[in-house]
């Protein structure tokens, strides 16, 4: 098991690495001249040029990247060319916000949709069909449009929920909950259609094999064969699903908060992105990709755990 | 989220089924046919939308500002007074434009490199394969996003940067498909047979994997379109065009004033998309075959005969004379005190079409305490469906529809439904024995929990108890080490020790009625006998009644004491195995004891004579 853990810490190191570095060299091969943007039509060459020495874009571009990586791993993400705020205080400014809204989503999708297709596999029957038009439903409907019937509906028809606005959980849980009902429940939509269809089919797969009809035979009863053997098995490939529906929650997730003005990661990236603001962007994905390969590590871990074959492999 | 939607099944199952064939039925699908035609509406009206509306989309009239709908402007106007049906005609172009777009650039990066990473494998497949996983964990809007700042936000290079991400999805497909096949006789036949890898993968292989890829397209599209719709509504896209996102997002800045403005753009991408995802679904379950009837219905045995259409070929000729004068009076052969009596049994698998597939027709057998009854026949005779019918385990899709089944004096199992009693026997009164000793075993566990688990949950051992239990049989079956196995997981173990647990498993709870579905045939040959010998010492040591399933004779001769032949689902005859061997009366019998090999002269290879004219066995 420590070795197993070792290697899969092992590649994520290397798969954050070459993100990073990949995304500095795309970013960096950006046409027309950033000091330029960052100060308007109206400075003189000379102030360009000084802008571009402060920020050090004088410097080659190998400089640029060695300088930018060693600040990187010890979590120094330079300072955003509009605002001069360092990036790291920005990302942990809004950071807990998105991750409020997305955690819950994720907690929500897993709890739902293992609930919806373990039920639709074993009753069959209009709950089965329940899921799977659900599944096309959640497909077609994008999870912004939701969020903007989940506004009209229950922001400003019926009043019973805030439509905007965030409150730190440690002012107050109460109102920080209610405010994360409609975001949640208009990025979950999606999720648990797709998750719950696959829960289904890994159920419906793990109840064909052989090994439940001779753990039939031995007179096991219903309950411990549905909970302790059919769920394990069936749990690894819905994991896969939710460490994917999690990489796509994020992207979801600034677009939910532009819809909710929430004071999450979704401004910030889009702002960053229309102003060409570098170190904010290069310091967002580095986040974002540490993130998902946090949660791809638990979700090996979780599968290394449930599955005693994946450990040796 | 891509590649998880088509089972590797599916890519095996086109390859038997044919491009033409496959389409056809696909149009006979009234939801494919549905998500088609408005597909087919949704691209006529992005291309005709000019001459469709009158109305320019991007002509502002304030005076028509959020005109309601059904007036001048059908579906009204926007904030600026602009028609909102003509812009959602128009704004279909951009959207189509877009998913197009990324469509061929993830089909271009995926279906090449898929190819070639699953046809020559080595270090590419290594390398894209990593570089795949590595896409797949990008947050794709966000790198989106970062590549706008550079690129700027043309729809092109969105689009285009989209597909790249998504392309993962059909690199790990194309690879799939190609390894399951790349193995299969008919490529090496290619190769001999002098063909260009070029040729082998554009005839062969390319076209196994067509209907799964055309699934995943339409995914992809509706995953773009949406995508597409988002950048727009977030304000980073090309704002001089109309389209469906940044409808949605002007819709939003007047949702206190005009809350009805979100639903037409929203409900477009809904049908749009929902159509590629059903279109997807139908084609998916079109290749996979449809699921067959769920339930079924139990119905009186004599309905069945009207209603059933008898799929088996029954030479009813051979079978009317094969009941053999011994075995017609079976029910005088059948003592009071029997521990199982299957009288006339009937097992029927319902058919989508409304006919039922008798699969088991009307058998007839019992078993003595202590005998061992061996059930004969060659695959698809029946006999493991008459196996699992006693032990109540039947797949969901299948069901007895006739004759019943009693254990000690107990109807457990009848046509009507009503007594379902080999639930409560399963562990306790009734063992079994599966073929295939590997699935058999739940990988997740370790073999000493799959033991004590009935124990503790049958016979309410302690768990120290029930290890002492465990570790006993393990050491009665004859594994050298039960304290490893115990503690071992069942893929650590071999085929054959894997049988032993399993065996140590169904005579845990000392059943008094052990049914063993062909246990040697998945072992090695010098395992089997030493199986065997078990299994007579277990029976006897307990007197355990025991079916034997199996198509050996060898097997017969070793261990059973009366012997059923079934042929096509019909019992042919039930005789004392003795009596079976020295004096097959059915021909279908007599044809399987000469197939038998063993006790045969060996053959020279100069002399070989065909098989028949050897002679029966013995």
């Amino acid at each position: 098991m420590a070795i197993f853990l070792l290697r899969r810490l092992g590649a994520a190191v290397v798969l954050v690495f070459v993100i990073a570095t990949m995304t500095f060299l795309l970013m960096s091969m950006t046409g027309g001249d950033p000091a330029r943007n960052i100060l308007g039509d109206g400075a003189t060459v000379e102030q360009v040029a000084a802008k571009s020495a402060e920020l050090g874009l004088d410097q080659p571009l190998a400089v640029r990247y060695v300088d930018w990586l060693g600040a990187a791993i010890t979590g120094d993400f330079g300072r955003s060319w509009f605002t001069n705020e360092p990036v790291m205080t920005s990302l942990a400014n809004k950071f807990p916000v998105s991750l409020s809204v997305v955690v819950t989503a994720i907690l929500v999708t897993a709890l739902l949709s293992a609930v919806l297709g373990v039920t639709a596999a074993v009753k069959r029957g209009w709950i089965d069909r329940f899921v799977q038009m659900f599944a096309v439903l959640g497909f077609a409907l994008p999870n912004f449009w939701v969020a903007l019937i989940l506004v009209t509906v229950f922001a400003v028809n019926l009043k019973i929920l805030p439509a905007t606005g965030f409150v730190p959980f440690a002012t107050d849980p109460v109102r920080w909950l209610l405010g994360l009902i409609l975001p949640v429940g208009a990025l979950v939509v999606g999720t648990i259609a797709s998750t719950a269809q696959q829960v289904r089919g890994a159920t419906i797969d793990v109840l064909r094999q052989d090994y439940v009809r001779t753990l039939r035979s031995r007179g096991i009863s219903h309950r411990s064969l549905l909970f302790r053997h059919v769920l394990r098995n069936a749990a690894p490939p819905a994991l896969t699903v939710l460490s994917l529906q999690f990489v796509g929650l994020l992207g979801g997730a600034i677009i939910i908060e532009k819809i909710f003005a929430l004071p999450g990661i979704g401004s910030l990236a889009v702002n960053a992105t229309l102003q060409g603001d570098l170190p904010q962007i290069l310091g967002l994905v580095v986040v974002m990709v540490v993130l998902v390969v946090i949660v791809n590590l638990v979700i090996d871990l979780l599968t290394g755990w449930l599955n005693p074959k994946a450990r040796v492999s | 989220m891509s590649e998880a939607l088509i089972p590797a099944g599916a890519v095996v199952a086109v390859a038997a089924t044919g491009r033409q064939k496959l389409y056809r039925r696909v149009l006979k699908n009234p939801m494919a046919v549905v998500s088609l035609v408005i597909l087919a509406l949704v691209v006529l009206s992005a291309v005709f939308a000019g001459q469709i509306t009158g109305w320019d989309p991007g002509r502002a009239d304030l005076n028509d500002a959020l005109a309601p709908p059904f007036g001048e402007h059908l579906l009204g106007a926007d904030a600026s007074g602009r028609d909102v049906l003509a812009r959602l005609f128009f704004g279909a172009r951009v959207s189509l434009i877009g998913a197009l777009i990324a469509l061929a650039t993830a089909l271009a990066i995926g279906i090449p490199t898929g190819l070639i990473a699953g046809y020559f494998q080595g270090w590419f497949d290594s390398l894209s394969s990593w570089f795949a996983s590595l896409l797949m964990a990008m947050p794709g809007l966000i790198v989106v996003l970062a590549l706008i700042s550079v690129i700027g936000p043309g729809m092109v290079g969105v689009m285009v940067t989209f597909g790249a991400l998504l392309s993962p999805g059909v690199f790990r497909l194309t690879r799939s498909g190609v390894v399951s096949v790349r193995r299969e006789l008919y490529i090496d036949a290619a190769k001999v047979s002098g063909l260009s890898d070029y040729r082998i993968i554009s005839r062969h292989v390319l076209g196994v994997i067509r209907a799964p890829l055309v699934i995943q397209a339409s995914m992809i599209a509706g995953i773009a379109i949406v995508i597409q719709a988002g950048l727009e509504f977030l304000g980073v896209g090309d704002s001089s065009t109309a389209s469906w996102g940044q409808m949605l997002s002007e819709a939003f800045s007047n949702i206190y004033v005009a809350p009805t403005m979100i639903l037409w753009p929203g409900l477009i991408i809904g049908l749009t998309v929902g159509s590629l995802a059903i279109f997807g679904a139908a084609l998916r379950d079109t290749v996979q075959g449809a699921e067959p009837v769920r339930r079924v219905r139990r119905r009186k045995p004599s309905s069945v005969e009207d209603t059933a259409t008898r799929r088996l070929d029954l030479s009813t000729a051979a079978t009317a004379a094969v009941v053999s004068p011994r075995n017609g009076g079976q029910e005088d052969l059948e003592p009071n005190d029997a521990l199982l009596v299957v009288r006339d049994l009937q097992v029927g698998y319902p058919q989508p079409d409304g006919s039922t597939t008798i699969v088991v027709d009307g058998v007839s057998l019992h078993v003595d305490r202590g005998e061992v009854l061996g059930l004969v026949g060659e695959s698809g005779s029946g006999k493991s469906q008459t196996a699992f019918s006693i032990l109540g385990l039947l797949p969901d899709t299948g069901a007895i529809i006739g004759g019943s089944i009693s254990f000690a004096g107990r109807t457990i199992a009848s046509a009507d439904g009503a007594a379902h009693g080999a639930a409560a026997l399963r562990g306790r009164q009734l063992g079994y024995i599966p073929q295939e000793p590997m699935s058999n075993l739940d990988p997740s566990f370790t073999l000493g929990f799959q033991l004590v688990e009935p124990m503790r949950q049958i016979l309410g051992l302690s768990r120290p108890a029930a290890k002492a239990k465990a570790l006993e049989l393990l050491d009665r079956v004859g594994i050298a080490d039960p304290r490893r196995t115990f503690d071992a997981y069942p893929h650590e173990v071999s085929g054959g020790m894997a049988q032993r647990v399993l065996i140590a498993g169904a005579v845990a709870c000392d059943p008094e009625l052990l049914i063993a579905d062909e246990p040697t045939t998945a072992l090695d040959v010098t395992v089997q006998a030493e199986v065997l010998d078990l299994l007579r010492g277990l029976q006897r040591e307990r007197s355990m009644g025991m079916i034997m399933v199996t198509h050996n004779f060898g097997v017969v001769a070793d261990i059973c004491d009366r012997v059923a032949v079934m042929q096509a689902g019909r019992l042919v005859e039930q005789a004392d195995a003795l009596e079976l061997f020295d004096d097959p009366h059915n021909p279908y019998t007599r044809m399987l004891l000469s197939s038998t090999l063993e006790n045969t002269e060996p053959r020279s290879a100069r002399s070989a004579q065909p098989v028949s004219s050897r002679g029966t066995a013995r």
